[in-house]
């Protein structure tokens, strides 16, 4: 690490520290607005509301039928985390343990789901969901949102499970574990960080995941994260401070989890999917 | 000691080969171990020795051949249903699990009732001088310690056979030589059949009481230490064992299996280890603490000093001869760089070879 | 060792699961199965039926005839410059923003505070973003008070419902995807590399231009591409924060208008193909500028 300690470079440090500020205020300030809001009476022409009431929330929560999407949105989110662990675990373990033919075709293939945006893959998905009768139901809206999920699972776990020296496994061998033996007693819990860093950023991404959800939901299966877009789209018809008070409530369920994952995971990992992303 | 280990006569390897692809990594390699005997198995590295205990052990299945625990073939079987202790080269330890689970985990997948685990791991602990430790992680333990919990690990199922994979190679020189002599003690105290492999010559000759040398995928010579000290049957192994001079020359003549070289005027004579036929090329192999700064004469060849190091007792240099063969030699007295000098071996000591065939062996 | 009882010889040479696992394949490879069946049931297969059924135009015509119609109405052709004026603009300047940031953050030693309030934006999602920037840079919001307060502005700028709501939106979503993409790139660099330059003589800036920068490159590469793919398929705050019938009119609503208002699913798999084809297009001439560029590991020797 070298730092300059001249004028000009510390000038430069504070111009750079001054956006990262800036960017960080606004971001704040955005966020607090649609706090403040959700707790306004009246709010027009001013740097605050004329008084706070939380009665927007009961409002919201009956208006838009909160309950019921919160609902929607676990039963989405548990069918979600748990198949793209079962598919996505296994599938890492083979191309992290196996080389074969077409292997580099096959990580390609997973790798695209989370390059290509959800809105570009998602009509076509959407079309083909609708003409099989799947789209509107649970489990419509649960297979689109695996479709970037697994291969996230997949990208995530294969580091984890090459960091994992195969001579252990052939050491529980030796010492006489049977295939179910190994998964359980030497497996499991060594993959048990990976997997649990993994599925909560699959439930993080899950809870916000609107492009895919929005485009085969049905009025039964909306998430939370829908039901607050149709909110704001319908922007007029509801009170503004309600439909802040259920962005409010996103948000809450939304950092709830955010919170916990940040306790496993590092927040780069977010977004920079697997340490070594695959060349390609 | 109640560590009884499984009763049986022998261990076979019949005819075994492995192939990766096109390679031969294994090429029909037969060899019986008998109970309670220390082999090593020695060779540089690619020449098939932990390809040879993988084998054993069921992590490599055998693409051609049998391998034999008495009656009973078990190269068909699985790693966990041949019952073999083995110590891996970078210990393999359970990371998750303590010292005590570690032990114990054979006796755990066997089935075996807590009381017997709790006992027996007890046992292993105080074999291999573990007490007080059985709590802690993998990752608390210095490197010997992970060694005797990785021995302690394999011995305690009480297996027909304990395989080790370079099991000293990752520890620091000091303490090889103690784990070397702890290694030993365990193999005699346990009455156990133990198949070593490693690339150092000095482990193998101290600890087995047979050594196989592997090249190539190829056993080249299986003998006592002794006898593979004393008298390599190929220029391989010889160079393996510690011949570092080996003086190309033309043999000029044998006799009641000793041979003559010329090399580069001078006249060699040593023991034959190979059917030599005069006027073929041929080398003279020797140990540089047999190649001493001497007078002209029978056995001596006249080289250039390059260098010159102090050892304590002795000078060890290294010369060159004006037909550019190199020398690793001896001396009692300092002598100069540059100084020009008499090596001369002793014709006891000095070992002929024919010249390797070009390619394969 | 009952294990250990007698088997029947079996023939010698390898048998075919000896000779499939030698390639690779047994047991153990298996398990890539059920997910490799799942991603070409739910992504491949639909995105191949997509491509078919956008040349079979639901109106009936030749089977060109959505493409047709695509580039012949301004209303639809102009979506992808629309688009293209948005998502091109707002990744560069992301980009430019990123990497000296990156530099900056790469020294300090608490990062974790700072990446955490930066995977904020991305985790609400960009509804929410939409929402509260409805608010926040409306013309009653605090951003237009806090500029009228400094006296910066007398009027309050417009700032929503039109390209610069969007863009800004782009911006607070787009930027950390952005900047922690490129940060952590630019730790993955070997801190020694730098050092030996500074020996050698080089400055700041010429340990920046010929040492970071083509090192660098491949990943700055892939952090366009993945941050411009992202920008370009901008969709909720488009429609919430933008003008979704003039300006910021982009492509994913022409294409979610063809399949849920128009129900015509053949239009919009064509419009969604096009957009993947622009997508595509953009990703390839970057890549390939890569070809210009130092390809191979960037942490020296440690490999």
């Amino acid at each position: 690490m070298i730092r300059d300690t001249t004028l000009g470079s510390k000038l430069w440090a504070a111009a750079i520290w001054f956006l990262v500020g800036f960017f960080v205020i606004n971001l704040f300030a955005m966020i607090a607005t649609v706090v403040t809001s959700s707790f306004a009476t009246r709010w027009l022409g001013t740097w605050l509301p004329v008084g706070f009431t939380t009665r927007w929330y009961s409002s919201a929560w009956s208006e838009f039928q909160l309950w019921d999407v919160l609902i929607v949105t676990f039963q989405v989110i548990a069918a979600v985390v748990f198949v793209s662990g079962a598919l996505g675990v296994t599938a890492a373990y083979a191309l992290a343990r196996r080389d074969f033919a077409g292997k580099r075709l096959l990580v390609l293939l997973f790798l695209l789901p989370l390059m290509i945006p959800p809105i570009t893959f998602g009509i076509p998905l959407a079309t083909v969901l609708y003409q099989t009768g799947l789209a509107g139901t649970f489990w419509g809206v649960v297979a689109a949102n695996l479709v970037p999920t697994v291969p996230f699972v997949i990208l995530v776990m294969i580091p984890f499970i090459e960091q994992i020296d195969p001579k252990i496994e052939a050491a529980a061998r030796v010492f006489g574990a049977n295939t179910f033996k190994l998964f359980v007693h030497v497996l499991l819990p060594l993959l048990l960080p990976g997997i649990l860093a993994a599925l909560l950023l699959v439930l993080v991404r899950t809870i916000a995941m609107f492009e895919l959800t929005f485009l085969v939901a049905g009025p039964t299966s909306q998430t939370l994260v829908v039901a607050l877009y149709y909110a704001v789209f319908a922007a007029g018809v509801r009170a503004v401070q309600s439909i802040d008070a259920m962005a409010v409530i996103y948000m809450v369920t939304t950092l709830v989890w955010l919170i916990i994952a940040l306790r496993f995971v590092n927040p780069t990992q977010i977004v920079t999917r697997a340490k070594q992303q695959p060349a390609h | 000691m109640t560590i009884a280990l499984s009763q049986f006569d022998e261990v076979r390897l019949d005819h075994v080969s492995r192939d990766f692809g096109a390679l031969n990594a294994l090429r029909d390699v037969s060899l019986t171990i008998r109970r309670r005997e220390f082999i090593a198995l020695l060779g540089p590295s690619g020449c098939g020795k932990s390809t040879t205990l993988n084998c054993i052990a069921g992590l490599l299945p055998v693409t051609g051949g049998a391998i034999w625990l008495d009656k009973s073939r078990v190269d068909t079987l699985r790693p966990e249903e041949r019952g073999f202790g083995m110590v891996f080269q970078n210990y393999a330890l359970f990371p998750h699990l303590n010292v005590r689970q570690n032990i114990g985990f054979g006796l755990k997948m066997r089935g075996r009732p807590k009381a017997e685990i709790d006992r027996k791991v007890d046992e292993a602990l105080s074999l291999v001088r573990l007490q007080g430790q059985e709590n802690k992680l993998p990752g608390q333990l210095s490197g010997g310690q992970q060694q005797r919990v990785a021995i302690a690990r394999a011995i305690v199922i009480e297996p027909p056979l304990v395989l080790m994979d370079e099991p000293l190679s990752n520890l620091d020189a000091k303490l090889r030589l103690e784990m070397r002599a702890e290694i030993r003690r365990i193999h005699n105290e346990l009455g156990a059949t133990t198949i070593y492999v490693t690339h150092d010559q000095d482990e193998a000759l101290s600890l087995a009481d047979r050594i196989v040398v592997l090249r190539d995928g190829v056993v080249r010579q299986v003998g006592t230490p002794k006898e593979l000290y004393e008298a390599p049957s190929h220029l391989d192994v010889a160079d393996f064992m510690g011949f570092r001079n080996k003086l190309k020359g033309k043999v000029a003549g044998t006799d009641n299996g000793r041979a003559v070289l010329d090399v580069e005027g001078a006249r060699i004579s040593g023991v034959a280890r190979e059917s030599l036929s005069a006027g073929s090329a041929a080398y003279a192999a020797i140990r540089p603490d047999d190649l001493m700064v001497g007078e002209a004469g029978p056995n001596a060849i006249a080289a250039t000093v390059d260098t010159i190091e102090y050892r304590g007792r002795e000078f060890v240099g290294t010369a060159h001869s004006a037909g550019g063969l190199d020398f690793v030699f001896r001396s009692h007295q300092p002598v100069e760089p540059g100084s020009h000098v008499h090596l001369r071996a002793d014709d006891q000591r000095v070992l002929v070879f024919a010249e390797p065939i070009q390619g394969r062996q | 060792m009952d294990a250990l009882a007698p088997t029947a010889p079996v023939e010698h040479g390898p048998s075919l699961r000896q000779r499939l696992a030698a390639r690779g394949f047994d047991a153990v490879t298996l398990l890539v199965i059920p997910a490799a069946i799942f991603s070409l049931l739910l992504f491949v297969y639909p995105f191949a039926f997509g491509f078919i059924l956008s040349f079979e135009p639901k109106a009936g015509g030749d089977w060109l005839a959505n493409y047709k119609r695509f580039f012949s109405d301004p209303f639809l052709y102009d979506t992808i410059g629309n688009t293209l004026r948005l998502a091109i603009p707002v990744t560069l300047l992301n980009l430019v923003l990123a990497v000296p940031i990156a530099f900056r953050v790469r020294l300090m030693r608490r990062q974790r505070l700072l990446t955490t309030i930066l995977v904020l934006p991305i985790t609400l999602g960009t509804v929410l973003v939409a929402e509260g920037l409805l608010n926040y840079l409306g013309p009653q919001g605090w951003f237009n008070r806090t500029l009228m307060t400094f006296g910066l502005i007398s009027q309050p700028l417009k700032l929503v419902h039109n390209y610069w709501g969007v863009f800004a939106s782009l911006v607070i979503t787009g930027f950390p995807f952005t900047f922690l993409l490129t940060l952590s790139y630019v730790t993955g660099i070997d801190p020694a590399l730098e050092q030996a330059a500074a020996t050698l003589g080089a400055s700041a800036w010429q340990r920046f231009r010929h040492v970071y920068l083509p090192l660098l490159m491949p990943g700055f590469a892939i952090t366009f591409c993945l941050s411009f793919v992202q920008a370009f398929s901008v969709f909720p705050s488009a429609v919430l924060l933008g003008e979704p019938a003039g300006i910021t009119r982009v492509i994913s609503i022409a294409a979610a208008t063809a399949a849920f208002e128009e129900y015509d699913y053949s239009m919009a798999s064509s419009i969604a193909m096009i957009m993947g084809f622009v997508q595509l297009a953009i990703v390839v001439a970057v890549l390939a500028s890569r070809g210009l560029f130092y390809r191979g590991p960037a942490s020296g020797a440690k490999g």
